[in-house]
């Protein structure tokens, strides 16, 4: 066992770099399969971690079958439904879809899948850009404990989790190392 | 001012303070440039560049102060702030209500602050207040639990305007720190230029203000770091020497009763921006002006109109630093501390 910076207690690795990659090729893959013969494929990240995550995700699809397929980014903030009880107030980042969402099927991406609160804020976001054809759910993890109906189209994996614990996605692009760790804070 | 203008948010820890600044703005008000530090100018600068792409939506309108209820009280004529706040409010689905003096109590004798506690009555959460005297967006902080935010108080400041004239110079220029700002015209009655000063010299512009002597307060560079960072000068040339950006302050022609400067004519001739005196600024010096313009006193139209100009630019700005400080100062109230979760 090992603290992190934070104050945290790191209990698990759940995946390293190279399964990360592997999973996303999967998801890639999983994404192609189930929309099979559809037009108008489009990718939309999570802010922060799920922006990495989409642009990969593009790649693959890409590398896989010269599929292009445009990315978007979406800040949640304002959408939130808990800004008049958050300690402190979310910094707004910006939104940036630079491409109609009118009959797109839109795959909301980001890397874990908990409440579900963070996805219903997304959908809520992404409807007033436009009507998507429709909206489908990829995330790397999930980690359960959904208070919201919501669940995921493509799931990298599945893991039974404490509420207390906290899983930690990290990839190179924000953080310098890359894996995901499940971590506890510590008592 | 008072150190607690701006009132830090009590009960709540000190946020962690990450390399962009603070993740928290942590004023329950904002009252004005001079309480304000440099990382809570850039947090609203930040949030104000996130907001404006709502704007540009078919549908500009965002969930996030739904329930909210923003009360724009203003005792002085306006039009640009007034309508900038009234949208700003809106676009972040805020309530608002407007309140001028002409339709109001306020000219059937009733004081300020009763005023401000009749509405407080109605539980607003922001109110905006603009005011001929200085000072009474602070006497309103001091009664009211409402969040307050000054639209404009006498000759003392006008926050927002100088935090949209930051947004649009970033717009055109890549950082504040070093620039050479002129502000030219009514420097004595103007909060525009006081506010300008003290955001500018915190950013580390260098700003030289100019107007005619009778309109030039005396000590004005005091209002500066100390380091020389602003100047006062009566000669417009010497003003614009090099300058990248030009800030033109409205003539109040009701002013001119007071006889500050013999005629109009006499003073476009020695303060009216032109094409000829523009090229004493660098080649590339943007032209600002908080509006209303009057052609041919401050500027001519050759100017305001002229491709250096980013009169309209500043409106535009307008809307979406009205909306950051709505969005700060309601998420800047005292609050229970509770984890988020997302």
């Amino acid at each position: 066992m090992m603290m992190t910076l934070m104050g945290l207690i790191e209990k698990e690795e759940l995946m390293s770099s190279d399964q990360i990659g592997r999973t996303i090729r999967q998801l890639a893959r999983q994404i192609l399969d189930h929309n099979r013969g559809q037009h108008g494929l489009a990718l939309v990240g999570i802010r922060r971690r799920g922006v990495p995550l989409a642009e990969r995700l593009a790649r693959a699809l890409w590398e896989m079958q010269a599929v292009k397929v445009p990315v978007g980014h979406l800040d949640i903030n304002l959408y939130r439904d808990d800004l008049s009880s958050v300690a402190t107030q979310p910094i707004v980042q910006s939104s940036e879809i630079d491409f109609p969402l009118n009959r797109k099927i839109v795959v909301l991406v980001d890397d874990v899948l908990f409440t579900g609160r963070t996805v219903r804020a997304a959908m809520d976001a992404l409807v007033d850009y436009g009507r998507p054809k429709a909206i489908q759910l990829c995330v790397l993890i999930d980690r359960g404990h959904r208070e919201l109906p919501i669940q995921a189209h493509y799931v990298g994996k599945t893991v039974e989790t404490d509420a207390v614990e906290m899983v930690e996605v990290r990839l190179r692009e924000i953080d310098r190392r890359e894996g995901v760790l499940l971590v506890e804070p510590a008592s | 001012m008072s150190p607690e203008a701006i009132a830090p948010k009590s009960g709540a820890s000190t946020p962690p303070t990450s390399r962009g600044g603070p993740v928290s703005f942590n004023a329950k008000h904002l009252l004005g440039i001079e309480p304000l530090s440099v990382d809570q100018i850039q947090l609203i600068l930040e949030t104000a560049k996130s907001l404006r792409e709502i704007s540009t939506r078919p549908i500009k309108k965002v969930p996030t102060l739904r329930g909210k209820t923003v009360i724009n009280l203003f005792f002085e004529a306006s039009t640009r702030t007034r309508t900038s706040f009234e949208i700003a409010a809106k676009r972040l689905s805020a309530d608002a209500i407007n309140i001028s003096t002409s339709s109001s109590s306020i000219v059937k004798g009733e004081t300020l602050v009763d005023t401000a506690r009749n509405l407080e009555a109605m539980a607003p959460d922001v109110i905006v207040i603009r005011h001929s005297s200085a000072g009474a967006p602070h006497q309103l902080a001091g009664s009211c639990t409402a969040c307050i935010v000054n639209a404009g108080d006498g000759a003392h400041e006008h926050p927002t305007q100088a935090l949209l004239d930051a947004l649009t110079i970033l717009d055109h220029k890549p950082a504040l720190n070093g620039l050479r700002v002129a502000i030219i015209g009514d420097i004595a009655h103007s909060r525009v230029a006081r506010s300008n000063c003290l955001l500018l010299g915190k950013m580390g512009a260098r700003v030289t203000v100019c107007g005619p002597p009778t309109l030039l307060p005396e000590g004005f560079e005091r209002m500066g770091a100390g380091d020389g960072s602003l100047a006062v000068t009566d000669r417009m040339d010497e003003a614009l020497e090099g300058a990248d950006v030009v800030m033109m302050l409205r003539i109040q022609m009701e002013r001119q009763r007071e006889a500050f400067f013999p005629s109009v004519r006499e003073y476009f001739r020695y303060y009216g921006l032109t094409a000829r005196r523009m090229t004493a600024a660098k080649p590339d010096a943007i032209i600002m002006h908080p509006g209303p313009i009057n052609r041919g006193v401050e500027i001519a139209s050759e100017v305001a109109d002229g491709p250096y100009s980013v009169i309209l630019g500043q409106v535009a700005s307008g809307v979406a630093i009205r909306m950051a400080v709505l969005y700060l100062v309601i998420g800047g109230r005292e609050q229970p501390p509770q984890a988020p979760e997302g």
